[in-house]
């Protein structure tokens, strides 16, 4: 009897996707949609927030309700939706880093902060893609984009921002975990960590976010593959993976 | 006997699949391409036999191209 190991997860639509080849967005969505799949959410109760980036299209993708929320509000729009819906549906953000860690800073962070009962998969690829490749706050020392020419320089444009730390510090974050995509045992440690975030909404513990780290070989200038071993090689010692938060006990 | 199905209508040719296969057997068919203009990735007939289902090609793939029985 032939046993099926892998196949799309129902919580996708068969809408080909729109992005690069090789970007680690496809990835992302698909762990999220088999996460909520496996813990059997009713598809009726999900709502997703969709973020400005290239992101923005994966209502598309999502066989579940979805809605779209201003450059960086997509928090604010979860907390909303969450308090008056009630806790018997499922609110996930999704958002990149130009999205959350810039324009959206100070809705992530009051979001976290009031430990609102929301999952939140961050995107993290230190760049601006849907724009054109534009330096990020998450952008690695050195790292060149169209705004960065010559490489990001600690004297004109300051330190990256790692937001997974910095949020770490406040007693509303539930879960905070960084994890990476750039190997099959990775992406499967990835799954397993949007799956404890999900889980932390559905016992009502309060936020969790999962910041993955991403490859954007289109605006990186390298192929896929070489983009996944920027990742591993140069990416991870600056944003190093595990868990920051855990305060699943304390709520 | 583990089967790997390719959706190549969605393929992009972006490698990541030929890259996680621990066993080396998948590659991008040069000589063929899908609507979209990519080549696509597929994995030879006479290796079909070697595949051991690990499924971590499938795992890799951003586009959902693979599915894997076994």
């Amino acid at each position: 009897m032939e046993k099926v190991v892998f196949q799309k997860s129902n919580m996708l639509t068969d809408a080909p996707l729109h992005f690069c080849p090789g970007c680690s967005h496809g990835i992302a969505n698909r762990l999220i949609a088999e996460c909520m799949e496996e813990l059997n959410i009713d598809k009726k109760n999900i709502v997703g927030i969709a973020p400005v980036g290239c992101a923005v299209f994966n209502y598309n993708y999502f066989d579940v309700d979805m809605i779209e929320a201003a450059h960086g509000r997509a928090p604010a729009v979860a907390t909303g939706l969450k308090r008056v819906l009630g806790n018997d549906k499922f609110v996930f953000v999704y958002q990149g880093d130009g999205d959350l860690a810039s324009i959206g800073a100070a809705e992530i962070i009051h979001a976290a902060a009031r430990c609102e009962n929301i999952s939140v998969v961050f995107i993290n690829n230190g760049i601006y893609g849907m724009t054109g490749g534009q330096m990020a706050p998450t952008s690695l020392l050195g790292q060149k984009s169209t705004t960065s020419q010559k490489g990001r320089d600690i004297g004109r444009n300051g330190y990256p921002v790692k937001m997974s730390e910095m949020l770490a510090q406040l007693d509303g974050a539930t879960y905070i975990e960084r994890v990476s995509t750039h190997d099959a045992a990775n992406v499967r440690k990835a799954k397993q960590a949007i799956k404890t975030a999900f889980k932390c909404q559905l016992e009502n513990k309060g936020f969790s976010m999962i910041e993955v780290l991403s490859a954007c070989p289109t605006n990186w200038g390298l192929t896929p593959v070489k983009a996944m071993e920027h990742i591993k090689n140069d990416v991870i010692p600056y944003y190093p993976l595990g868990v920051f938060a855990d305060r699943r006990n304390e709520k | 006997m583990a089967k790997v199905t390719f959706n190549e209508a969605i393929c992009k040719a972006c490698g990541l699949c030929v890259e996680a296969c621990p066993k080396k057997l998948l590659v991008i068919d040069k000589s063929r391409v899908n609507a979209k203009g990519y080549n696509v990735a597929t994995i030879p007939e006479d290796k079909q036999s070697e595949c051991v289902g690990c499924a971590s090609c499938a795992v890799m793939c951003p586009d959902c191209v693979i599915t894997v029985t076994r």
